[in-house]
This record gives C-alpha cells, structure tokens and sequence, in this order.
C-alpha cells in the first residue's frame, strides 16, 4: 500500500496515493486533463506539453503526465491562463499540418481534430511551414505519411515497447525530425511486420492501412467474376464499433447481410477455416508429439507473427507449424474446391477476404502461397475499411437484418469463434486434440488458463497420463520473451500459441479506431471484444472443430484425410529466413 | 579487392575491440556515442555494414542508432572523397573572397557543399572558421591549410592532388 498523501486539485483537497503522477491521481478523481502524446501503456514522452498544469511554486508549467504528486501539492488544472497556453500549444502543432481534415481517412476519427475542438482553437493566427515529403507507399500493409505526423512519439514507443520490432526512430531534427525506419529504409525492406499497432495508436493520419476498397467496390461492379468474401472472427466483434455500437456485440450476421448488400454472391466464414487449422494443425501436433517432428510446436495463423518470425527467429523456422493460416486456407478451397462445385474457372473467383489485421494484405502477397499461380486471396481488407465501405456503399448496418452464412464454407463450431482472442487456438487445438489422442471427448471444453489479457499464460494438459505443457503469448513483446526462455530451454513446453497483436485478433491493426470513450488498445474494449466470441461459443451446439459436419464433409469429398497428400498441397507451406536491412544473420553475430 | 577486404576485416576487428571494452558496463547502450565517434574515425564516415554491426553487437535497435546518426551534424553519412575539402566561409574569409573560390570549387569539382566528385577524388564541406584568418581565404585539404586563395591558385592546387594521385 502506498503512503496516502493530501493534494489540492483546483482548491478542492484529496487524499491520493502516493508514487503516481498528477495525471495519474487527477484520472481517478474524475478529471480529464487534455493530452496527446501520452499512452497508459507505453513510456512517458512528455513531448506535447498539451497536459500542462499549473503547480504552486514552480516557476513554469508542468507536464502532469510526467509530473509526480508531492504531499501538499496545490494543482491547478483549468484556470484562463492554461487554458490559452494549451490552446496555444495546439495552436502551434496545427500550424505545421496540412489543413486538408475534409480530405483525411481520419476525419472525423482523429485524435487532433477532437483536441483542437476541445481547446476551443476557432481561428488560426498563423500560416505554418508545411512540411513536404513522399509518402512511403512501399509496403503492402501500412502507409507512412510524415507530413501528418505531430512526432507525439506513441508509434515509435509501440514498436519498440510493446511489440519490441524497433522499426521505427526519430531521425534528423528540429524541423526536420521525422519518424522513420532505420538508414530511411522504405517500410517493404525494414523490419516492419506489417502488425499495424502504429496505425491503432496514431492520432492522425501520418500511418494508416494500404486502402483496397476503391479497386474492391471497382471489382464488385465486374460481371465476369463470381464475388466470394470471408470474414475474421474478429471483424464481427469489433465492427460494431464503428457503428458507435458498444463494444462486444457481435454483428456477425448484419455483416453477412451487408456483404451481401455490397455485392458479394457468397459469404464465407474464416471460422470454418479456423476449424480446418484446428484439423490440420491438432494432427500435425499429435504428430509431433509421436516423435516426427520438432518440439514445440508453435503456431503460424498471425500473419505479423510468421514475418517476424522469419526476420528475428529463423532457429525456430523447424518449429513452425507448417499449416496456413484460416484465410489462405480458404483461399486455397475457394480457387479448387469451390470453383469445381459450382463449375466455374478459378480466375474468375474474386476471392475477398475481411480482417481484423493489416498483416493479413502482405500475407496475401506472399508468392508461396498462390494456388495454380493465382493468389489465394485476391484483395485483403481491414475492419475500418469495411465499415467505411458499408457506410459509403449505402448500407443500413444498424438496422439491417442479420442473415446466414452461404454453404458449403460458411459453417463453424465455437472453436473456430474463439480464434480472434489470444489462448483462442490452443483452446480449439486441445479440444480436438484431446479427442484425437484420447478418443473421447474433452469435458472442461473451456480452458480459463488460457484466456484473459496476461502477457504469457502457460497450462497442462493431460492426454491419457502423458503431460503436454502448452503456453500462449500475444503481441510480439511477449512473443519475444517467451521465444527467449524457449531458446535456453527448449523442452520446457509441448505446444505455443502466438499472435501477433496485443489481445490477439480482437486488437489487430485493422480494427475500428478508438472512440470517444476509450483510448486505443483499451484493455477494457479488448476484453469486452474477447467477450463476445467466448459468447458466440457458448452458444453454438458444436463447439469442436471436429465435429462440424461440413468440415466432415470437405475431408470425405475433397480433402481426403488431415495432413493427407492433398492437405499438404493446399493447406500447409513452409517459411525461410529473411534478412532486411538491420538484422544481422544469426551465425555472423555469434563469432 | 582482396586487400581492401582485408583493410574492412581490420576497420572491423578494431570496432569489435573497441565495442568489447565497452560492452559489460551497466546501461552499454549510453556508449553510442563514443561508439559511432570510432566509427567514424575508423570509415571516414558512419559505413552502413558498421552501424548494423554496432546493432548487433551493442543489442541497439539500428533504428535508434540511425536516429542518433542523423541528430549530429559532426557525423557523416555519406563516405567522403579521397581527400576532404573545407573552404572556409567564415567572416573574415568571405570578406577577403572566399565566395569566389567556392564558385571555382564547385565548377572545378562539378559538385556543392556535402558533395563528392564523380571520381570519388574529392568532396566539398564548408567550415565556419579554420582559425587562420590572417591568410584568409583559405581552404583545407585532408588537414593541411592552403592560404590567399586565388581562383587560380585552387586549380593548381586540385590539379596537383589529381596528378599524384594517377601516379599512384
């Protein structure tokens, strides 16, 4: 328990505890002192000044984000003159930024049009130098657009703090500070892995998602394609967001309906896909388990996770589960298996695919994974980008009814819901696994050890005696720390679960931005989105993968057998090492 | 090419070594600085393969590195000419003419300030003041003052660095 000490916050006196910020104890006390630059995750820049207060007896102001409360600490948080000098402040960073708010993705959404408003900044007094660089359109996931950007720093603190990449620095200075990879590497050729955590934190537009909906609502239009979507388990967890729904109401079947009202002819789940990794990757683990194979055995559905993976961990390539993630798989299916079903040329399947990830858009570019040449997935787009679409497009989402999914890929059990939340796919993989090995069913189907927003959670699992030692990890941070105790104790565990993103799917870099309510990556809205799919498993009669009977079907008419010839020809793939610039092979850095 | 590999593996051996002293002490990574000074040093500028090596060594993000690199003006991020020219642009120079030589610099160098000659001979900096001012202009190469500076007198002196170094 921290020492209580007494603080005056605009004349009225509180007890607050002691070793925290004036920002920190002015938040519990209900009030809200404007800011920009600070995170409750992340390190504390101090690089706006929008959070000034007043303090007695200190000459200047003070950054209440950075500042600690002292025992009789006498705060002033509103009076004329901090209220001008925050204005001021805004004023000033609004000078150097393009004026061009009706023309932004983020109008209207963004962090610095809401203070600006809220500071009461309703005249410019200054025309500002503008700053005058290219955007960085390199990557196949996230655009860097500097002449945006207010070098509040979060992006920069993101990737070093949370995910650990360390993509991102200030370079150069004053003026000309920018925020870029290293040696002003093009993001295509640094170590980006395209997770899209910078996007969700940004409070502009200075990093946001390659836009694929212009050529999608072009595609939509052409009569020679049959136009054919699956969505994330995610997406339906969040989009209500944008719809200024509270978060954790699954909108699963109004997106269906709005798709359909977009134009797609069919609507796909991921989910069944989900269910199908769930086949593949349970028998390649038992499998593994058996001897063949390499322990642990570490998953490869986040999109994020396998770049890094093949950039920082090339040592553990031989430990990656070799199968696809849920979106390629279907992509795969919809360019063979579906096309022979309803008789038409795999070319002219418009294979779409909505996801919660900006990572998703550069796993679809990746050539391994074309099926017969073609891409398995032809156009990725984000959460936002669909709402955006279904608000552009006309469409009623709020009180649209909500309709079913297509067959024969449309059916899911509430292993494959439970995908977007971190803990997610181990919990599917051990229900279906347990039944494989053990050839009875798992009763305790939900495994609490496993969920929840902890860094790294571990389990065991018992199958017939034999003790299988499991652990998850989400984000790429706790990814690396887990990775770390792997590497100098590689027996410790079975079986790992990683993605990419903070909270799993459910907080990827394509989801709707924060709102008005909440900061981004709210653990709050992470948990609530979380919430909703544990629902929509627990209201689901089949709830293991195995027992979906369309995924049956797909293994009798199609596939053959799990880890079969033709599994290993559609669904399973394999990684190799990259080295961008900045990484240094492992085997020169150990001389 | 064999012996300007080996002159590299050198450079580098002796970053390493420079790098090992410093690499236990507490917080290893407050050493950046002196670090990319040895660079420097070492390269004449801060080389790209030296910087991913400090990374590596140092466990620094090159990010972070990068961003260090590019704040400071004393450090180079391009690799300097055979020989390095400072013209001084200083006041007592500029009085005396030094614009003019600046003008023939860059039509004899065919490059500006922060450039470097096709030939890779030269390259052009400017300085604020090189303290001789009583034989002001003047400019300097690789370390050595050239004084009452005329146009003429800059194209005998470039043109002398360029017959030694095809005699070599």
């Amino acid at each position: 328990m921290a020492k209580k000490i007494k603080i005056y916050i605009d004349n009225r006196p509180y007890e607050v505890e002691d070793g925290q910020t004036i920002m920190q104890a002015a938040d519990k006390l209900g009030y809200h002192i404007p800011r920009l630059c600070y995170h409750p995750k992340l390190s504390i820049e101090g690089a706006c000044r929008v959070c000034i207060v007043q303090v007695e007896g200190m000459k200047n102001y003070v950054a209440s984000c950075a500042y600690p409360v002292a025992d009789g600490m006498k705060i002033l948080t509103h009076t004329k003159e901090l209220r001008t000098a925050r204005r001021d402040i805004v004023e000033l960073i609004l000078d150097n930024h393009p004026e061009d708010c009706h023309t932004c993705e983020r109008d209207g959404i963004c962090e610095l049009q809401r203070l600006a408003y809220a500071m009461g900044l309703r005249h410019r007094h200054f025309e500002g130098e503008r700053k005058c660089y290219a955007k960085d359109l390199s990557s196949e996931s996230v655009i860097r657009d500097p002449n945006k950007c207010i070098l509040c720093g979060r992006c920069v603190r993101i990737c070093s703090e949370i995910q650990k990449v360390n993509n991102l620095g200030y370079a150069y200075r004053g003026f000309k500070t920018v925020v870029i990879p290293a040696y002003d590497m093009p993001f295509s050729e640094s170590v980006c892995t395209a997770c899209g955590q910078c996007i969700n934190v940004c409070p502009t537009a200075a990093f946001v998602e390659k836009n694929h909906t212009q050529e999608l609502f072009e595609k939509l239009q052409d009569d020679n394609f049959v136009k054919v979507v699956q969505f994330a388990p995610s997406v339906r967890a969040a989009i209500g967001e944008a719809f200024g729904f509270e978060p954790g109401v699954s909108k699963e079947k109004e997106t269906v309906a709005a798709l359909r009202r977009l134009g797609f002819d069919y609507v796909f789940d991921t989910q069944f896909c989900a269910d199908l990794t769930i086949m593949e990757e349970a028998s390649e683990f038992l499998e593994r388990l058996k001897g063949k194979g390499k322990l642990p055995m570490i998953t490869s559905c986040s999109s994020a996770w396998m770049k890094c993976m093949e950039q920082f961990y090339p040592d553990l390539i031989g430990n990656i589960s070799t199968c696809k993630s849920p979106m390629s798989m279907m992509g795969a299916l919809l360019k063979t298996y579906f096309a022979d079903k309803i008789k038409t040329e795999p070319k002219k399947i418009l294979s779409v695919a909505v996801m919660c990830c900006t990572a998703k858009k550069y796993e679809a570019s990746r050539p391994e994974l074309r099926i017969n040449g073609m891409p398995a997935v032809d156009i990725v787009v984000t959460t936002r980008e669909l709402a955006w679409m279904i608000k552009s497009g006309g469409v009623d989402f709020i009180n649209i009814k909500g309709e079913d999914f297509d067959k024969p890929l449309g059916l899911s059990s509430g292993g494959g819901a439970i995908f977007g939340a971190t803990g997610g796919v181990m919990e599917a993989a051990i229900r279906t696994a347990y039944e494989l090995y053990t050839g009875e069913p798992l009763m305790e189907i939900e495994i609490n050890e496993l969920r929840g927003l902890k860094g790294i959670k571990e389990g065991l699992i018992s199958l017939d005696g034999a003790q299988v030692r499991v652990a998850v990890a989400h984000g790429l941070g706790n990814a690396n720390a887990l990775l770390e105790i792997v590497r100098k104790d590689p027996g410790r565990y079975h079986f790992i679960e990683i993605m990419g993103c903070p909270g799993g799917c459910i907080g990827g870099g394509g989801q709707p931005y924060a709102g008005l309510n909440s900061i981004p990556l709210d653990e709050d809205t992470l948990k609530k989105r979380a919430q909703a799919l544990y629902d929509i498993d627990r209201h689901k009669t089949i709830r293991r993968a195995h027992n979906n009977p369309d995924i049956r079907r797909l293994y009798r008419e199609f596939l053959g057998k799990p880890l079969g010839e033709k599994s290993h020809e559609l669904l399973h793939t394999h990684y190799k090492a990259k080295f961008p610039r900045g990484i240094i092979p492992q085997e020169l850095t150990t001389r | 090419m064999s012996c300007s590999v080996k002159a590299q593996d050198s450079k580098l051996s002796e970053l390493n070594r420079f790098m090992d002293a410093l690499k236990g002490a507490s917080r290893s990574e407050s050493n950046l600085i002196a670090i990319l000074h040895k660079v420097q040093e070492l390269y004449g500028y801060l080389d790209r393969d030296a910087m991913d090596e400090v990374a590596a060594t140092m466990n620094i993000p090159t990010a972070h590195i990068w961003g260090v690199a590019t704040f400071y003006h004393y450090f180079k991020l391009k690799k300097p000419g055979k020989h390095v020219i400072a013209i001084c642009l200083g006041t007592a120079c500029y009085i005396k003419g030094a614009g003019e030589i600046l003008e023939k610099l860059k039509e004899e160098l065919k490059t500006d300030i922060g450039g470097m000659t096709s030939d890779g001979l030269f390259s052009l900096e400017e300085a604020r003041c090189l303290g001789a001012c009583g034989l002001a202009p003047v400019m300097m190469i690789d370390g050595k003052i050239y004084g009452s500076l005329t146009p003429k007198k800059v194209s005998e002196i470039l043109q002398g660095y360029r017959k030694r170094s095809s005699g070599e």
